[in-house]
């Protein structure tokens, strides 16, 4: 157990070593050491897993301090790890998916000019990701916290070139750190309420953190949660983070960053048992960030941005299930979901590097026959996430609308939020699958559908034009309008539309790709064994996690577990063969569903935009000029009036010697006479 | 037929040295010419010497007078550089008067 | 508790260390002066080998200081003016200490980094006049020594913006130098009423001797707080706290590289030094009633700051406006009068020094090669430069305050402190994190990202000579992010003691002090007597303060 300071190491001299040497390195050496090195933590996480495994319960904990860290009188935060079920399984999950996604960045980033930089930034964000969740106390949790988030500007933004990516990357830390105030302020509402900010000093004192202060701080730990996982009304980041290289998408806005909200609260649990309200909070917030990304992903027609407020969805699923109680249930979706929707994101970077990376599906049709492997796995991958048995999407999905249900008071109309999305979900992943993959119409080969330029520029905000203006539209650019980024994986080695041309041949990705969407794939069938519900020894996670996990609430009985899952299943079913009648059979217009209201996310990026880069720019630009104007103005005012005195007194010296003769003269007089009345008579 | 008895006492001499120190005031503020301005405060030094002398002769200290001597190298040198500044000045304007010589002005 | 602070450590060294780090910046700057024009080539070599070695005592003073002790260290104390009683009195205790050793550091950066055009003796005799001045600042334990030097700095300050400057340079050199002196005419009146309103009430012999009157604590409330205002007028434009600050960015614009490098690292540091000193340790009744005005004050300078850095054209003129951001950080630290605020103060101070340093040496860089700094015109850098955008993204983070970077320890400590201290402040303060990563952000995109033309696209990278002056600071920006332990705690003893100082003259003056946590005073006290008890002291202390603090927190709550 000792080794698990190896595990955030690895990456760490991984990032190191690239960042010396990472420019020499022919093309696919950086790749090779990156992979390594998460490879390697993957091992050392999985020998240290079996080593907690082979300790009894009560022992599974194991604190490991590096060093101290900041000794300031009663603030005392040490560096180190806390090494538990929950960590490690974190870790397990994190490295290994990490590990399958630099594998595959290999055969995808061929060809880039900063292909060493691109791992040298993977290599820093999964370290810092495992610094997350390893740490000992809320602190070092924060260093990895915004490590994730610098990684994840740095690599959004990794196509520079292009304003629109660096445009994204920026919005996406900013919108972070409005999050992370909320982090901040926890921690010390924390610290000055139980004395210390340890992870187990906060559970052995969670008695300490009661009533009003147990809300706040569990409102203010989620709203540093829908900053990072990206719910409302802070998710505005995450479809424009797609500018950023597939992998990246994959990696972090899938798989592992974005879950970091739902670790953290799960951390936090001892406070979260006694907040109260706080938890009705979390899970209507979920589930509304569920419905309505839900609800926008049916209109997207970008691959990839599908995905993404698909992943908005889902984290909305998890945080379901933390504010239900239901802990276990949200920490299995988050691994089964780390699986598929990885799976499903490098799926996509497959499917666009087949076609010459053009994302907009509109374009696409029929792809099975070209690419079989990639269909087969990205198949898989739609079937987990709609929730069909035995794929692992089920049983986590199920777990949650279980736990939901059994909510009291709201329990059943959380429930059938839920269960609506999961339609929906079923809905748009089918309608993804058939538009890529199915469909009976190669719509490339048609030079119409090609020749069409970005349909899908939003009608507001043109984001480039402000941009374009001299530094003005500050806000604007901050907000940016979630669909203007429709533009692609903006490579350096392809132009515009990306070489594709009706007479296109779309070939199979190298096997570099293929592997992991393999392992990928095998994970997302098998991933619900780790928590089958039928007895308790198959309910192996819930029993793993239990001892970390305080205050979880108990599932409804069997019989009820059996209703609501023959209910999802039917639902599943009824959204795919819905979307199968819109799309395959073209029996509905898919402009009835596929309103413009869905389409830009209910507006709710384009509002922030208005606001930000109207009154809010009007309002820092007014500052700006009240500083230089009236600030400065009453500085230059003194300095004026010093100057007005002066020319007033000026003729006094005039200098005429007769009239400062005459001026002693009168002085004279008047001091004398002055002395005389003094002295008196 | 009547004999005046004029007895000169000390005061006599400081009404003098009024007048006189009065007369040099004024003209140092009514008259132009730079000359005659000197002449005016040379004026004026004297009558504060004959002040002085008066004051004692009739407080019988010697102090007094000891500062006539302080006051006459004074305006001595005062004299030698102002005539000095008075001749170059004239030598660059026939006519000039002490209005014109405004350059020290603010 | 006053005897810790004003006693002086035994035993001062044979050397008076404190004297030859004072007199050899101005031997120097003398040498310089007496070398012939003709000889100009050893102008340079002169103030680096100076700077250097100043630097190098200065890290010597470090390594010698002992951690343990509050009181003032290698004190030097001569008569001067025995008829007003002001005494050659220098000392260093844990909260100078750093700023000395930054000044110590900074200047050999600063003159290394830059070579300046026109005239090189002046320029660098000046250089070394500011460097002894710094040195006499943050060691001056009289107080009209410490005006001395406080002043002494500003005309070289005022040659080196409006000789090598750009171009309002006059302009702004001389409202830098009206603006300060300004502010210090009050300084100087509060200076004299307090050593005269002390002779009156004790009736001891008038002293300016600012550890004498530390101690005695003998002038009336009322005056205290007189003369606090004063101080704090003075060090308010010098900080810059709101709505004194707008000579600084007309100043940091203007001024040559080196000059902003120095301006922005150490000078501004007088004004926060001076509220440590002045403020909370000889008056802090005063500075515990004027609290909740400076917590407001920090507050619109972290926010206003950095809402003005956001909008600003000019690529200096918003690094310039970004140092009024971090400093209102210092300002609400050290009137959170806690310790972790005060800590968190100092750590800014040293911190801020250090990226903004970097942030200003290469806009330096950025200048020498494009011959602009408004915004507008730059674009697109990053791919005809990636070494100096990858430096530049380092220091921008260190400068946002990323944890892991040296920005973040300090930052948090300030906020930490705030929250404990003024809890609302605390809060309001917070949301500048979020208004830093804005402003940086997105003059970083506008200035490296995106694409590049003309000039911009044709630019030579930062080479290796000018990598060199900035790997010392990359690496301090690295170890001080992850490993403050060792400067916090050389820092502690004295940080608690003044923390003590300021609860008990407060609590002298009056019964209830709702900003000032009882709690930390106790804690003061209890980690005093039990420092380098390992371990299993601080698990024990955790575990009683956890009740102290919490007791704590509701007369917070009380008050916020």
């Amino acid at each position: 157990m000792e080794l698990v300071w190896l595990i955030p190491a690895l990456p760490v001299a991984g990032f190191l070593l690239l960042l010396a040497v990472g420019r020499k390195l022919d093309e696919p050496f950086a790749g090779v050491i990156g992979t390594l090195a998460v490879a390697g933590s993957f091992l050392v996480s999985c020998v240290v897993a079996l080593d907690l495994m082979s300790q009894p319960e009560e022992k599974r904990q194991f604190v490991q301090t590096l060093w101290v860290w900041m000794p300031v009188g009663s603030f005392h935060v040490d560096f180190g790890f806390l090494l538990d079920p929950l960590s490690i399984t974190m870790c397990l999950f994190i490295t290994g998916i990490g590990a399958l996604i630099h594998l595959y960045s290999i055969g995808y980033m061929k060809g880039d000019p900063a292909f060493g930089k691109f791992f040298m930034y993977l290599n820093l964000f999964v370290a810092s990701m495992l610094l997350l969740v390893l740490g000992q106390n809320l602190l070092v949790t924060f260093l990895g916290w915004e490590g994730v988030g610098a990684c994840s500007y740095w690599l959004i933004s990794f196509w520079f070139d292009d304003k629109a990516n660096a445009t994204a990357g920026k919005k996406a830390f900013v919108t972070n750190r409005i999050g992370d105030c909320g982090f901040m302020l926890g921690t010390f509402l924390v610290w000055v309420t139980v004395g210390s900010i340890d992870y187990v000093e906060i559970g052995r004192s969670a008695g300490a953190v009661v009533g009003a202060t147990a809300t706040a701080v569990a409102l203010l730990f989620f709203l540093a949660a829908t900053g990072k996982s990206a719910q409302l009304p802070l998710f505005v980041w995450l479809p424009d983070a797609m500018a950023g290289p597939t992998p990246v998408s994959a990696l972090i806005h899938a798989a592992t960053m974005v879950t970091s909200g739902v670790f953290l609260l799960s951390r936090l649990s001892p406070i979260m048992e006694h907040a109260g309200w706080a938890n009705d909070v979390i899970a209507w917030v979920g589930a509304a960030t569920a419905l309505l990304a839900a609800g926008a992903a049916v209109a997207q027609n970008d691959i990839k941005k599908v995905l993404a407020y698909s992943t908005v969805s889902q984290l909305g699923f998890m945080f379901i299930a933390i504010g239900s109680y239901n802990y276990t249930g949200a920490i299995f979706h988050m691994i089964t979901h780390a699986f598929f929707k990885a799976l499903l994101f490098l799926g996509a970077g497959s499917v666009i590097l087949a076609m010459a990376h053009e994302q907009d599906m509109r374009r696409y049709g029929n792809l099975r026959k070209y690419i079989p492997v990639t269909f087969v796995t990205v198949g898989i991958g739609w079937l987990a996430i709609s929730g069909i048995p035995p794929f692992a999407g089920f049983w986590s999905k199920d777990e949650i609308l279980a736990g939901a249900w059994a909510v009291d008071g709201y329990g059943p109309a959380l429930w059938a939020v839920g269960f609506v999305t999961a339609i929906l979900t079923a809905f748009y992943m089918t309608r993804l699958m058939i538009m890529t993959f199915f469909g009976g119409v190669e719509n490339w080969r048609n030079p119409e559908l090609l020749a069409d330029a970005e349909p899908e520029v939003p009608l507001g905000a043109d984001a480039d034009a402000v941009e374009g203006a001299d530094g003005t539209g500050a806000e604007a650019t901050l907000a940016h309008a979630a669909t203007a980024t429709d533009t692609h994986d903006d490579h350096h080695a392809h132009d515009e539309h990306h070489g594709l041309t009706p007479d296109h041949t779309p070939v199979e990705s190298p096997t570099t790709m293929l592997v992991p969407l393999i392992v990928l794939a095998g994970l997302a069938l098998i991933g619900g064994l780790l928590n089958l519900p039928f007895s308790h020894r198959l309910h192996f996670l819930k029993e793993w996690i239990h001892p970390v996990i305080v205050g979880e609430h108990e599932l409804p009985e069997a019989a009820v577990l059996w209703v609501l899952a023959i209910v999802a299943i039917t639902g599943a079913v009824v959204g795919i063969f819905f979307a199968y009648r819109v799309y395959q059979q073209r029996k509905v217009d898919p402009a009835k569903l596929e309103k413009p209201v869905l389409a830009h996310a209910w507006y709710i990026d384009d509002t922030y935009a208005a606001v930000v880069g109207g009154p809010g720019e009007a309002a820092f630009q007014g500052a700006a000029d009240f500083d230089a104007g009236i600030v400065d103005g009453a500085v230059l005012g003194v300095a004026h009036g010093t100057d007005a005195a002066a020319k007033v007194l000026k003729p006094v010296q005039s200098g005429i010697v007769r009239t400062y003769a005459a001026g002693v003269a009168i002085g004279t007089v008047a001091l004398a006479v002055f002395v005389i009345m003094r002295m008196g008579f | 037929m009547f004999a005046l008895e004029l007895v000169l006492t000390e005061s006599w001499y400081l009404v003098l040295a009024a007048m006189l120190f009065s007369i040099g005031a004024a003209g140092l503020m009514i008259r132009r010419n730079l000359l005659v301005m000197f002449m005016c405060v040379e004026l004026m030094l004297n009558a504060v010497n004959l002040s002085f002398v008066a004051f004692a002769r009739g407080l019988d200290d010697v102090g007094g007078q000891a500062v006539v001597f302080f006051v006459l190298v004074v305006a001595a040198a005062e004299v030698v550089v102002g005539l000095g500044i008075i001749v170059a000045i004239m030598r660059r304007r026939q006519g000039s008067t002490a209005d014109d010589i405004s350059l020290m002005r603010g | 508790m006053g005897a810790v602070l004003g006693s002086e450590a035994a035993g001062s060294r044979a050397v008076p260390l404190l004297a030859v780090l004072i007199l050899l910046p101005f031997a120097g700057a003398a040498l310089i002066g007496l070398v012939p024009r003709s000889r100009s080539e050893f102008f340079r070599p002169i103030a680096i080998l100076t700077s250097v070695a100043t630097g190098a005592l200065s890290v010597y003073l470090l390594t010698q200081f002992d951690r343990d002790s509050a009181a003032y260290q290698f004190t030097i104390d001569h008569a001067w003016i025995s008829d007003l009683g002001v005494r050659l009195h220098f000392g260093v205790d844990g909260i100078s200490l750093f700023l000395l050793v930054l000044s110590g550091i900074m200047f050999p950066i600063a003159i290394l980094a830059v070579k300046p055009h026109g005239d090189q003796k002046a320029y660098y005799a000046w250089m070394l006049v500011l460097m002894a001045g710094s040195m006499g600042v943050f060691t001056a334990l009289d107080m009209l020594v410490f005006f001395v030097f406080f002043e002494i700095v500003l005309v070289p300050m005022y040659f080196l913006i409006g000789i090598w400057g750009y171009g309002e340079r006059v302009y702004a050199a001389t409202k830098f130098f009206l603006f300060t002196m300004f502010g210090s005419a009050f300084m100087l009146v509060g200076m004299i009423a307090l050593a005269v309103l002390h002779q009156r009430e004790t009736g001891s012999p008038l002293t300016f001797d600012i550890v004498t009157l530390a101690t005695d604590q003998a002038v009336s409330t009322t005056a205290a707080r007189w003369i606090f205002v004063a101080f704090a007028i003075a060090f308010a434009v010098k900080v810059p706290v709101f709505p004194l600050h707008t000579w600084l960015p007309d100043a940091h614009t203007q001024a040559p590289t080196a000059g902003s490098v120095i301006l922005a690292a150490i000078l501004l540091k007088f004004g926060t030094y001076g509220y440590l000193r002045f403020g909370l340790y000889l008056l802090p009744d005063a500075a515990a009633w004027a609290a909740p005005v400076m917590l407001t004050l920090g507050v619109i300078g972290i926010t206003y700051g950095a809402i003005c850095a956001a909008m600003q054209k000019d690529l200096k003129r918003l690094v310039a406006y970004s140092s009024i951001a971090h400093l209102g950080f210092i300002v609400l630290g050290t009137f959170s009068l806690t310790v972790q605020g005060i800590t968190g103060g100092l750590l800014v101070m040293v911190n801020h020094g250090i990226a903004t340093g970097a942030l200003f040496l290469l806009v330096g860089i950025i200048y020498d090669r494009r011959h602009t700094r408004i915004i507008a015109e730059l674009g697109g850098m990053q791919k005809a430069a990636p070494l100096l955008a990858g430096v530049f993204t380092f220091v921008m983070m260190a400068s946002v305050g990323l944890p892991g970077l040296n920005g973040f320890p300090g930052e948090f400590l300030s906020l930490l402190g705030a929250f404990k201290g003024g809890r609302w402040w605390g809060v309001v303060a917070v949301t500048g994190v979020i208004l830093a990563a804005l402003y940086l952000l997105w003059a970083y995109q506008r200035v490296f990202h995106g694409p590049a033309s003309g000039g911009n696209a044709t630019m030579r990278d930062m080479d290796l000579k000018e990598f060199a002056v900035f790997v010392p600071l990359i690496g301090l920006i690295v170890f001080l992010g992850l490993f403050p332990g060792p400067m916090i705690e050389t820092m502690e003893p004295s940080v608690k003691a003044l923390v003590a100082h300021v609860q008990e003259s407060s609590d002298n003056a009056r019964a209830d002090q709702p900003d000032i946590e009882k709690a930390d005073v106790d804690n003061a006290e209890a980690s005093a007597s039990e420092h380098g008890s390992g371990t299993e002291g601080s698990a024990g202390s955790g575990a009683s303060e956890g009740s102290s603090s919490g007791s704590g927190a509701t007369s917070g709550e009380g008050h916020g």
